[in-house]
């Protein structure tokens, strides 16, 4: 299944012709964070912390409330300045990589004075490509989520996973090398948190786009994920960083699986022994 | 079954409704006239006043005046929404700048701009240009503390996602932060046109005026032709009342998206 993960890692290698002082990274590795820290007044929120994302995996974090979850991919995605460290991307900085971001509000997301088919394209008014290649791009991305929406609405004319959708569709349009989301389904019912999930995995099998999931669902996140990264309170660093590698396209069907179980109640219990730290 | 007489008027009073406070006024004034209740020569019936309405506007100088009220009020609107706008969006865009000029523009915009006329005058003289500087005054400074105010709190997140995917400073403010505004930019430029057409009757009547509503409503009011007059008040009521129509019908088309 990982073969065509591996291969790239054969190609690329770690980056250890770089300038001198990374530590070590293993092979296949895209993201490296390094010595990152964070504070809020007095409090450490992150001190010193240390995290690898490997190349082409969808990467679930899951961790108890304030521990910074949705702080540690807003500060690799630039939204957060950070204290100290630094995140890179391939050994490049962030402002040499593409990336895409999908917000928890969907609706202050959106921008709801232009229709739903212009949030589309409005990233790739940043990218220099012709008016044809952006075209191309949007029908792309109609045709890869199969959208029965009437992207001629405006985003507030749209139901709330329709316009979680869109802005999915907008985050993954510029061709994204990562692509953040932050608790993307939360306010979305069961039902339609469902029917995200599989649209969510089929884009990514397709694209294989090096995906962080901030998520406060451990089925979700369980569910979606090749690895979970489970966080500590704060001052934060990892507890786990769990692997799951049930075949994709994953169902409902894989929620009952023996792996998925022991997995979730794996991480469950990693999950409450750092809630009951004093 | 066909609805009867009884229902369709029933059906039929509710949309009416907005009409019948007017019928009402109407009916009382007539009453109050035919009583002699009030000195016909300060209170003319509804019908004389009509007349004297409709007879200016169709042919007589009543609607030479008002097109001169329109124009002097659309000339200075225009002037202040072109100065208040990119102002308050370079103002509402830095705290540092907006908190230092948040007191002069307080201040300023509490200031009846009446007080203004003497100041005014000596700076622009007597004539067309003092009236119009004097409404842009008033009105750029409505629209300026709206335009900056709807700025500060445009949505962060909005901002934060047109930056994520690749916005510039600049793309973010011409972008979001622009649209953001707009919902306030209008509430803005209502307050603004009605506070320019008070401020242009006014100068009508007191800087040396030779046309306009203002003007018109003083001259009768002197002469003692009070037909003439509530044409006059009539005409600038039903002024005001349009601006504000066409600004709120304006406004729902433009920024359908305010308030979601």
């Amino acid at each position: 299944m990982n073969t065509p993960i591996d291969l790239m890692s054969a190609l690329t290698g770690p980056a250890a012709t770089g300038p001198s002082d990374h530590r070590w990274f293993p092979p296949g590795t895209h993201i490296t964070v390094r010595g990152l820290t964070k504070r809020f007044g007095t409090t450490t929120l992150y001190e010193n912390f240390d995290l690898d994302i490997p190349r082409g995996q969808l990467i679930s974090i899951f961790g108890p409330n304030g521990c910074g979850k949705s702080t540690l991919i807003n500060m690799m995605s630039g939204i957060l300045p950070i204290d100290a460290g630094e995140v890179l991307f391939d050994g490049k900085a962030l402002r040499d990589t593409r990336i895409g971001y999908v917000f928890q509000n969907y609706r202050e997301a959106m921008f709801p004075w232009l229709r739903a088919i212009d949030n589309l394209r409005y990233p790739l008014k940043f990218l220099k490509l012709s008016k044809a290649e952006k075209n191309a791009r949007v029908e792309k991305m109609i045709a890869r989520f199969d959208v029965k929406i009437d992207l001629h609405r405006y985003p507030y004319e749209l139901s709330g996973g329709q316009q979680q959708m869109v802005s999915i569709m907008r985050a993954l349009i510029v061709d994204p090398e990562v692509l953040f989301m932050d608790e993307p389904f939360s306010a979305l019912d069961y039902e339609m948190t469902l029917f995200m999930r599989e649209q969510l995995q089929k884009a990514f099998m397709e694209t294989r786009t090096t995906t962080l999931l901030v998520s406060h669902d451990l089925e979700e996140a369980v569910h979606l994920a090749d690895k979970i990264l489970l966080l500590t309170r704060k001052p934060t660093h990892i507890a786990d960083y769990v692997a799951f590698d049930a075949p994709r396209p994953r169902d409902t069907e894989t929620l009952s699986t023996p792996e998925f179980v022991r997995v979730k109640a794996h991480s469950l219990e990693v999950f409450q022994r750092e809630v009951r730290k004093p | 079954m066909k609805p009867t007489w009884a229902e369709r008027l029933a059906a039929l009073f509710p949309k009416l409704a907005p009409l019948w406070g007017a019928l009402v006024f109407v009916a009382l004034w007539w009453i109050a006239t035919s009583l002699k209740v009030i000195d016909p020569i300060l209170l003319p019936s509804p019908a004389d006043s009509a007349k004297a309405l409709w007879k200016g506007m169709t042919g007589g100088s009543l609607l030479h005046d008002f097109l001169r009220t329109v124009t002097r009020t659309l000339l200075s609107f225009i002037i202040a929404v072109a100065i208040a706008v990119p102002l308050g969006i370079v103002l509402g865009s830095s705290d540092k700048i907006y908190r230092a000029v948040e007191f002069i523009i307080d201040f300023f915009r509490s200031t009846p701009a009446s007080a203004m006329f003497p100041l005014f005058l000596v700076l622009f003289g007597v004539g067309e240009k003092t009236k119009i500087a004097v409404a842009a005054f008033g009105a750029a400074l409505v629209i300026l503390f709206n335009v900056a105010y709807g700025v500060m709190n445009a949505r962060k997140l909005r901002q934060l996602a047109a930056k994520v995917m690749g916005a510039s400073r600049v793309g973010v403010l011409t972008d979001v932060t622009f649209w953001e505004s707009m919902p306030q930019t209008f509430v803005g430029m209502r307050s603004g046109v009605s506070l320019a057409l008070v401020i242009v009757i006014v100068a009508e009547m007191f800087i040396g005026s030779t046309d306009g509503l203002g003007q018109r409503v003083i001259n009768s009011q002197m002469i003692f032709d009070m037909p003439e007059m509530y044409a006059s008040i009539f005409a600038a009521g039903a002024l005001g009342y349009c601006l504000n129509l066409l600004f709120l019908s304006i406004e729902r088309k433009f920024v359908h998206w305010g308030g979601k």
